[in-house]
């Protein structure tokens, strides 16, 4: 069996703030393995941002140990092995569609000609062909937010880390989008790591759901979905689906009796 | 288009209080040259009539009240005056050849802009590179920042002629660089404190973004900072640059100097020609305007394009 992509061991992390200290995550053991889809869920505050981001190397861990692709987060940064998308697009104003993507590849020093041809493909693997030359402000808040993952696609990371994408978004927009990430997910054989605060886009999209409940923020239940790999958008009115999205409830339910 | 009615409507009403404001203000010089040349004044004397309103006297000897609109020497010149001056001193000159003359105003006003212009660009670069500096450093922000903010509270009146006098013990001949050191000293601080809200504007998500690309800081500034405080820069450059050609007037002022706005202003002054000041002073008004109006339409295409919307 292949080492795991991401594994946390006891991982903690407390933030010292003016009204004391906030303990975002505690005493957190996971293990991700190559092409997983795992979603992370809990209430507001629970940590789920802030395990991302130490994946991510963007936060310290203050305990515990944390290696991805069996290196420290910082190492894998320098090897490029995630692409992040944010809560908001983010895109930058005054670049194209085109342009937003080049950005990171820019920065990595891509070559020009292979600069064109990942753009090329990525804007097609999030449906914007035909968009490279416009400007953010001529899109819908659901095209942006396609963009923003393009970018995060354009380079080779193995990993793509997801803070809420598409919580901005309505409902409709949504669905479609969640449809496109599973087809893009199982096209790149990428390892996801999504936050989200619904019960039904994390059943509908993961293989395997943690369950978070905050102060301490914590791992309350890591739930392996028994979806097939094949997920038509109607699978969400099968018994199987509604039995693991009750699972899910149970699970943040009993996290919030804690307090 | 639609912009400039309202526009036409305040310079219409300042044109108008203007019109009405010059009676009162000349009613006793033109009285008592009127006095001078024959005509009965009520009261007579000059002297008697100080201790009467200008309003009271206006009603007095209403026939004497269109004197005070044509007037050599008016306390307070009509526009029309204003505007014939002007002319007379800029478009007539150039007409027949002599812009560049020391009586063309439009010699004096070349005098400026250039001081100006070297003013500002010394401002622009030295607020810009403080801005940097305070944005990527502690120690510079703590240091430079309040050291930025008490030069503004010294008048620069006070300070120019100690930089004229200091640059004439250094050496520096002529009025050139001292005059655009004040210049630059008044420019500097809008550009600076424009520039590190700029190069500030970019929120945590996107400077975390660049993170995860491993970028170094010089690629998220010239990738992320720097275009973002584009607009920020535009906008204290007009202030900028408003505040180098008062600074550049302020320079002139010092006795000595002979040419340039500034001392056209002063000479005006010191001889009694009220309408070489308000000439001069228009002439300087309108060169603001010129460049800041330069600047603004700089601004609009360089940002609508940069973000493709012209
Ligand atoms: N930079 C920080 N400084 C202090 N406290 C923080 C910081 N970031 C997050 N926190 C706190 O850590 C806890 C977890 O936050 P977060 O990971 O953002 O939660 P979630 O994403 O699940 O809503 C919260 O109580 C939050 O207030
Ligand atoms: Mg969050």
């Amino acid at each position: 069996m292949q080492d795991p992509v991401i594994q946390a061991q006891n991982l903690s992390l407390t933030f010292q703030t003016n009204d004391g200290p906030v303990h975002a995550l505690k005493d957190v053991d996971l293990t991700i393995e190559k092409g997983d889809f795992v979603s992370f869920i809990g209430p507001s505050g629970c940590g789920k941002t802030t395990f991302l981001r130490c994946i991510a190397a963007l936060e310290k861990p203050t305990a515990g140990s944390l290696t991805v692709n069996g290196l420290t987060p910082e190492e894998a940064r320098r090897n490029r092995a995630y692409g992040y998308v944010f809560q908001h697009a983010g895109l930058y104003p005054w670049r194209t569609i085109g342009g937003n993507i080049r950005l990171p590849l820019e920065i990595m020093g891509y070559a020009k000609s292979d600069m064109a041809d990942r753009v090329q493909h990525v804007l097609k693997l999030v449906d914007l062909e035909g968009f490279e030359k416009k400007f953010p402000w001529q899109l819908s808040g659901g095209m942006q937010q396609r963009a923003s993952i393009a970018r995060a696609l354009a380079f080779d990371a193995d990993i793509l880390l997801m803070d809420e994408p598409f919580g901005a978004l309505d409902e409709i927009v949504r669905d479609h989008l969640n449809e496109q990430l599973l087809k893009l997910w199982a096209k790149t054989g990428k390892t996801v790591g999504f936050v989200t605060h619904s019960i039904p886009e994390a059943v509908y999209l993961s293989t395997k759901i943690v369950v978070m409940s905050p102060r301490p923020g914590r791992i309350t239940d890591v739930i392996e979905s028994t979806l097939p790999r094949e997920r038509p958008l109607d699978l969400r009115e099968t018994p199987e689906f509604l039995a693991l999205s009750h699972r899910v409830r149970e699970g943040l339910r009993a996290g919030h009796s804690y307090d | 288009m639609r912009n400039l009615l309202p526009i036409l409507t305040v310079l219409g009403g300042i044109v108008l209080l203007w019109y009405l404001a010059v009676a009162p203000m000349n009613i006793r010089v033109a009285l008592d040259q009127a006095e001078r040349a024959g005509s009965t004044i009520t009261p007579e004397g000059s002297v008697e009539r100080r201790s009467v309103s200008v309003f009271r006297l206006m009603a007095d000897n209403s026939e004497h009240v269109r004197a005070a609109y044509a007037l050599d020497r008016p306390r307070l010149p009509t526009p029309a005056q204003v505007g014939a001056e002007l002319w007379k001193t800029t478009g007539d000159m150039a007409l027949k050849g002599r812009a560049f003359s020391n009586r063309s105003l439009i010699y004096h006003a070349w005098i400026t802009l250039q001081s100006t212009l070297w003013g500002f660009a010394l401002g622009m670069a030295v607020g810009i590179l403080g801005a940097v500096a305070i944005v990527y450093s502690r120690v510079a922000d703590m240091s430079l920042m309040p050291w930025a903010i008490i030069s503004q509270t010294i008048p620069i009146v006070a300070l120019a002629p100690m930089i004229i006098v200091v640059s004439s013990q250094l050496g520096i001949e002529g009025r050139g660089v001292p005059k655009a050191i004040i210049s630059a000293y008044l420019c500097f601080f809008p550009v600076l404190v424009g520039m590190v809200k700029g190069l500030r504007a970019p929120d945590p998500s996107q400077l975390d973004l660049l993170k995860t690309y491993d970028a170094s800081g010089l690629q998220s500034f010239l990738k992320l900072r720097l275009p973002a405080s584009l607009p920020f820069l535009f906008t204290s450059l007009k202030i900028g640059i408003a505040a180098a050609l008062v600074g550049t007037i302020v320079g002139e002022l010092p006795t000595g100097a002979v040419s340039g706005l500034g001392a056209r202003i002063l000479i005006g002054d010191q001889f009694g020609a009220p309408l070489a000041i308000w000439s001069a002073l228009f002439a300087a008004a309108i060169l603001a305007g010129l460049l800041v109006t330069l600047l603004d339409l700089t601004q609009r295409v360089a940002l609508g394009r940069m973000e493709g919307r012209a």
